[in-house]
C-alpha cells in the first residue's frame, strides 16, 4: 500500500504538544491544532471545549485537498499557506513536511503577522519532530518502544464486540 | 492510510462510500447516523449542493469502542457521484483503508454502475492502490424498486471475483449495518496483517 501509515508514540506526541501549547501563547492565539492531511486530528490545544474538532480535522483536510487539486492545475506544488478572514476569529492554515497541517485560530487580541512570525518558527521544529517520527515508524523501532502491537492477536469476537 | 496513536491509545482508520450519482451513498450515513448512539458519534457534515447532491463529501466520524485498549476510529466519508465531480472524488481517495461500492440496483442505472468502478478503480490506481488488494465491499442498494437487476446478474458485471456484497435499502436500512461492519472487519484484519514486526 502507499506510503506507511501515520503512527505516533508518546515521545513525540509529547514534544509535539508542548510545541503547540508554546505555539498558542507566543501567537496569543485561540486554539492551535494539527492534523494530518487525510484529516485525522492529530493534536489540539487552547479553547477547544465547545470546539467540534473532529468536524474541523476533516474539513482542514478537505480544505487543503482542494487547494491542492487548484495548485496542480496552475502548474504549483501546493499552496503552503491558506488564510481565512472572519468578523471574529480567524485561521491560518499552513502544510507542513508536505504531509501534516497546522491550524492557528485567532482574533483580535493577536495579528496576521505576528501569527505567521510564530508559525514560521513552530514548523520547523515540528518538521523536524515528524521526520524522526517517520524513520522511527519506517526502522519499525516504536512498536518495541510503544509496547506490543495491538493489533497483531485481534480476532473475529474482537470486531465483532465493537457493535455490540 | 489508518492513523494508530500510541500515545492517546487510538486507531483512526477510513472508509470511503463510493458509487454512481444517487445510487444512495449519503443515504447509508444517514442511516448509520440516526442509528447509532449520540456517545459514539460526532456531528455529521455534508457538502452539497442546494438540491442535497453531495458536492465535495459527507463525514461521519463514528467511535466504535475498542479493541485491545485502543479507541477504535472510523472515518466514513462518502464522494460525489456525479461524473462531473471527478476532481472530487480523487481527493477523497487519498489515505482510505476501506471502500464501499453501493450499487444503484434499478435496470436503467447498470451503465452507470459499471462506469463508477471502473472510475474507482482508475482513480485507485492514480494514487498507488490496487482495487484488487484493498479492502472492498459491494452493495446493491434500492432493492426495494420494482424495475431493479436481478443480484446474480449484478454480481456478474460488478463482482467476478466474489467480494462480500450486502443487498441494501438504504432508506430503510435494510443492509446499511451489514455492509458497514463487512468493511470495518476487513480493515481491521488489514491492519493485523500490515503491522510490522
Ligand atoms: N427507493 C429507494 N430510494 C433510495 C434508496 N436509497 C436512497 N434512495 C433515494 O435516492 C436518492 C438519492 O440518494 P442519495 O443518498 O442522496 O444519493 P448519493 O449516492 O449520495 O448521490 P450523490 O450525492 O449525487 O452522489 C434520495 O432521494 C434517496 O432517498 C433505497 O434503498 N430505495
Ligand atoms: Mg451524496
Amino acid at each position: 500500500m502507499l506510503g506507511s501509515d501515520l503512527v505516533m508514540y508518546e515521545e513525540e506526541f509529547k514534544q509535539i504538544d508542548a510545541e503547540l501549547n508554546r505555539l498558542l501563547a507566543q501567537a496569543n492565539a485561540k486554539v492551535v491544532f494539527l492534523v494530518d492531511k487525510n484529516g485525522q486530528l492529530i493534536a489540539a490545544t487552547g479553547e477547544t471545549e465547545n470546539l467540534d474538532t473532529t468536524s474541523l480535522a476533516s474539513l482542514t483536510a478537505g480544505n487543503i485537498a482542494a487547494t491542492g487539486g487548484m495548485a496542480k492545475l496552475l502548474g504549483e506544488k501546493e499552496f503552503s499557506i491558506l488564510f481565512h478572514e472572519g468578523q471574529r476569529d480567524n485561521i491560518h492554515i499552513s502544510i507542513i513536511s508536505q504531509r501534516v497541517v497546522l491550524v492557528v485560530i485567532f482574533d483580535q487580541r493577536s495579528s496576521l503577522g505576528l501569527v505567521r512570525l510564530r508559525v514560521k518558527k513552530s514548523a520547523e521544529l515540528l518538521s523536524g519532530i515528524f521526520s524522526e517520527l517517520l524513520k522511527k515508524v519506517e526502522t519499525g523501532k516504536g512498536a518495541a518502544a510503544g509496547g506490543d502491537s495491538p493489533f497483531a492477536e485481534i480476532t473475529d469476537e474482537d470486531i465483532d464486540k465493537l457493535f455490540g | 492510510m489508518s492513523f494508530i496513536n500510541y500515545s492517546s491509545r487510538e486507531i483512526n482508520c477510513k472508509i470511503v462510500y463510493y458509487g454512481p450519482g444517487l445510487c444512495g451513498k449519503t443515504t447509508n450515513l444517514q442511516y448509520i447516523y440516526k442509528k447509532t448512539n449520540p456517545d459514539s458519534k460526532g456531528k455529521m457534515i455534508s457538502l452539497a449542493t442546494e438540491t442535497e447532491r453531495t458536492l465535495f463529501f459527507d463525514f461521519l466520524p463514528l467511535a466504535l469502542g475498542e479493541i485491545r485498549g485502543f479507541k477504535t476510529r472510523f472515518h466514513l466519508y462518502t464522494v460525489p457521484g456525479q461524473v462531473f465531480y471527478d476532481a472530487s472524488r480523487k481527493l477523497i481517495l487519498k489515505g482510505v483503508d476501506g471502500v464501499v461500492f453501493v450499487a444503484d440496483s434499478q435496470v436503467e442505472r447498470m451503465e452507470a454502475n459499471l462506469e463508477s468502478i471502473d472510475n474507482l478503480r482508475i482513480n485507485l490506481a492514480e494514487q498507488g492502490y490496487n482495487l484488487d488488494a484493498i479492502p472492498f465491499v459491494i452493495q446493491y442498494n434500492k432493492r426495494d424498486l420494482p424495475n431493479v437487476v436481478p443480484v446474480g446478474e449484478m454480481k456478474k458485471g460488478l463482482n467476478p471475483r466474489g467480494i462480500p456484497d450486502y443487498e441494501a435499502v438504504a432508506t430503510d436500512g435494510g443492509g446499511v449495518f451489514d455492509t458497514l461492519k463487512s468493511i470495518a472487519k476487513l480493515v481491521i484484519m488489514e491492519l493485523k496483517q500490515g503491522q510490522p514486526g
